[in-house]
């Protein structure tokens, strides 16, 4: 039973780093950076959602909601105010510039909420499941987080073959000009995605703080990195790629640190990533396009 | 005698007039003092070698790049420096060089994207006629555009560019790196689109072809125009045979 339990509490981490992951494949599809601000981002939501359920006493799925609110309105005036004027900057510069965001952020945290941990308190209630006559527990938390994931997944396929903006955010993933030239928006196509993409990494933030309730500043920098790798592992810009990299890294990092060592275990899923990509450099469903002369 | 003539131009005014246009790609200028119009009606053609500026002058038409100096004037309203995306509802499309579809989609909906300008209740139809003019896009709507071969990728470009139903069509080299035979089918429906009344900018490399079908030619010389004149008479002038028609 102790082997289906990791599988559960695996597969349940894997889809908060899915989760993270979309925000930053996503992101990089369209406006080909990496926003390495992303992880501060979920630590953000996850603080408004305290803060929303504990000193303003709101509902917990109320807080999640008002979490999603202040995370796409940071996300946006983060693109607008460090980003943008980057556009045609060197990636190196952006980079750089998106670390200095990630640290702005972790210490405007310690500013407002200080360096104390605040003991999060799981939004999610309702009782673990229990099976096999209480053999084998599965908790509330990794439930909902697996169906929010996979709620968040569909929305998004949906959203990017279905709708009219989804299909512009693929033209400009693919080629900004000649999307341009269709009369696609670009600055505000990539303003969307960074306001979806932070939306979801405050989701991300309340699921993982349901999960593990230590909170502080620093909270989000390690499952951003660990998002960030399974967003790599899976191919980057790709979003089943998002969902696969995130679900694996989960399983790999839940089974290396109950069988293996628990010290070990981040090491493991960080060597597993290079030997991943050393075999197949564009990650595990990464595309490589030839184009046709 | 010049009144008249004036008269006669104020009654027609260039669907398209460039004036003293100045381009630079950081510090370089690269388009130096282009000016050349385009009436309604008409095929005109920009020749001219490898980085003569070509391809410059029709991206900062299309507003994809901003000139520091000059003006576009599109149905007389000044449109230089403003960005593409706005560019496309004021008529005007551009298949751009190295045919730039959009290799990830099906070929459907990279019709799709050429009509995202449009209501949505317009695409379908518009998609019909796209399809009457290139049946083997019709043939292949399912199939993901990278699949397709040169010939057929350049003619879901220029499908592309006609679902914005544009008034000025503005093309790009698209007989690069066609087979002969598609070039002359390209040329083919160049010359049907000027007659279903698309008034059409077209650069080429091919010289010859681009002459042949154009009413009017300019000529491209490190970033400014060396000669014009109706295609006809520079097809048989001495130096545009000799530089560009290779005889």
């Amino acid at each position: 039973m102790s082997f289906l339990t990791n599988l559960i509490n695996g597969i349940s981490l894997g889809s908060v780093y899915a989760i993270i992951a979309l925000g930053y494949t996503m992101v990089y599809g369209i406006a080909k950076m990496l926003n390495f601000a992303h992880g501060d981002v979920i630590m953000v939501g996850a603080y408004i959602s305290f803060c929303a359920t504990q000193y303003w006493h709101m509902p917990a799925w109320v807080s999640v909601i008002v979490a999603m609110a202040v995370c796409t309105v940071l996300g946006i005036v983060i693109e607008k105010l460090a980003y943008k004027p980057l556009r045609n900057a060197t990636s190196l510069a952006v980079l750089i510039t998106a670390i200095g965001v990630s640290y702005l952020l972790q210490n405007l945290a310690l500013l407002i909420w200080s360096s104390n941990t605040k003991n999060f308190v799981s939004i999610v209630n309702f009782g673990n499941l229990s099976l096999f006559g209480g053999k084998l527990i599965i908790s509330d938390v990794a439930i909902v987080t697996v169906l929010c994931c996979v709620v968040i997944m569909l929305l998004l396929t949906w959203f990017t073959s279905k709708t009219k903006m989804g299909r512009a955010m693929r033209a400009v993933s693919e080629d900004k000009g000649a999307a341009q030239l269709m009369g696609v928006n670009v600055n505000q196509t990539i303003s969307i995605t960074f306001a979806i993409g932070s939306a979801l990494a405050a989701v991300a933030g309340v699921l993982l703080c349901s999960t593990s309730p230590v909170l502080m500043p620093t909270t989000g920098a390690m499952p951003g990195i660990k998002a960030f790798t399974a967003a790599v592992f899976g191919g980057i810009g790709s979003i089943p790629g998002a969902l696969l990299g995130g679900i694996l890294l989960g399983i790999i990092e839940t089974f290396g640190k109950s069988y293996i060592s628990t010290e070990l275990g981040d090491a493991i899923v960080f060597a597993i990533l290079i030997v991943i990509l050393l075999v197949k450099p564009t990650g595990l469903l990464g595309k490589k396009v030839n184009e046709k002369v | 005698m010049s009144n008249v003539m004036e008269n006669a131009t104020a009654a027609a005014p260039s669907m398209l007039e460039v004036k003293d246009l100045h381009v630079y790609y950081g510090s370089i200028h690269a388009i130096k003092g282009v000016s050349f119009h385009v009436n309604e009606g008409e095929i005109v053609t920009l020749i001219g070698a490898n980085g003569a500026g070509k391809s410059t002058t029709l991206n900062t038409v299309a507003g994809l790049m901003k000139p520091r100096h000059g003006s576009i004037l599109l149905h007389g309203e000044n449109i230089a420096g403003m960005p593409a995306h706005k560019l496309i509802s004021k008529g005007m499309a551009l298949c751009p060089e190295g045919r730039r579809i959009f290799l990830q989609m099906t070929v459907k909906e990279n019709l799709e994207m050429g009509g995202f300008s449009r209501p949505a209740s317009e695409i379908e139809e518009s998609i019909e006629n796209v399809y009457q003019r290139f049946p083997r896009l019709k043939e292949r709507y399912k199939q993901i555009a990278g699949t397709l071969s040169g010939g057929e990728q350049q003619m879901l470009a220029m499908g592309r560019a006609l679902m914005s139903k544009p008034s000025l069509m503005m093309m790009d080299e698209p007989s690069m790196g066609l087979a002969p035979i598609l070039v002359e089918q390209i040329f083919d429906i160049i010359q049907e689109l000027k007659e279903a009344g698309t008034t059409i900018l077209l650069v080429e490399q091919n010289a010859q072809m681009a002459l042949s079908v154009a009413d009017r030619a300019y000529v491209l010389e490190t970033g400014r125009i060396s000669m014009e004149g109706p295609a006809e008479e520079l097809l048989h002038a001495d130096s545009v045979r000799k530089a560009y028609l290779g005889n």
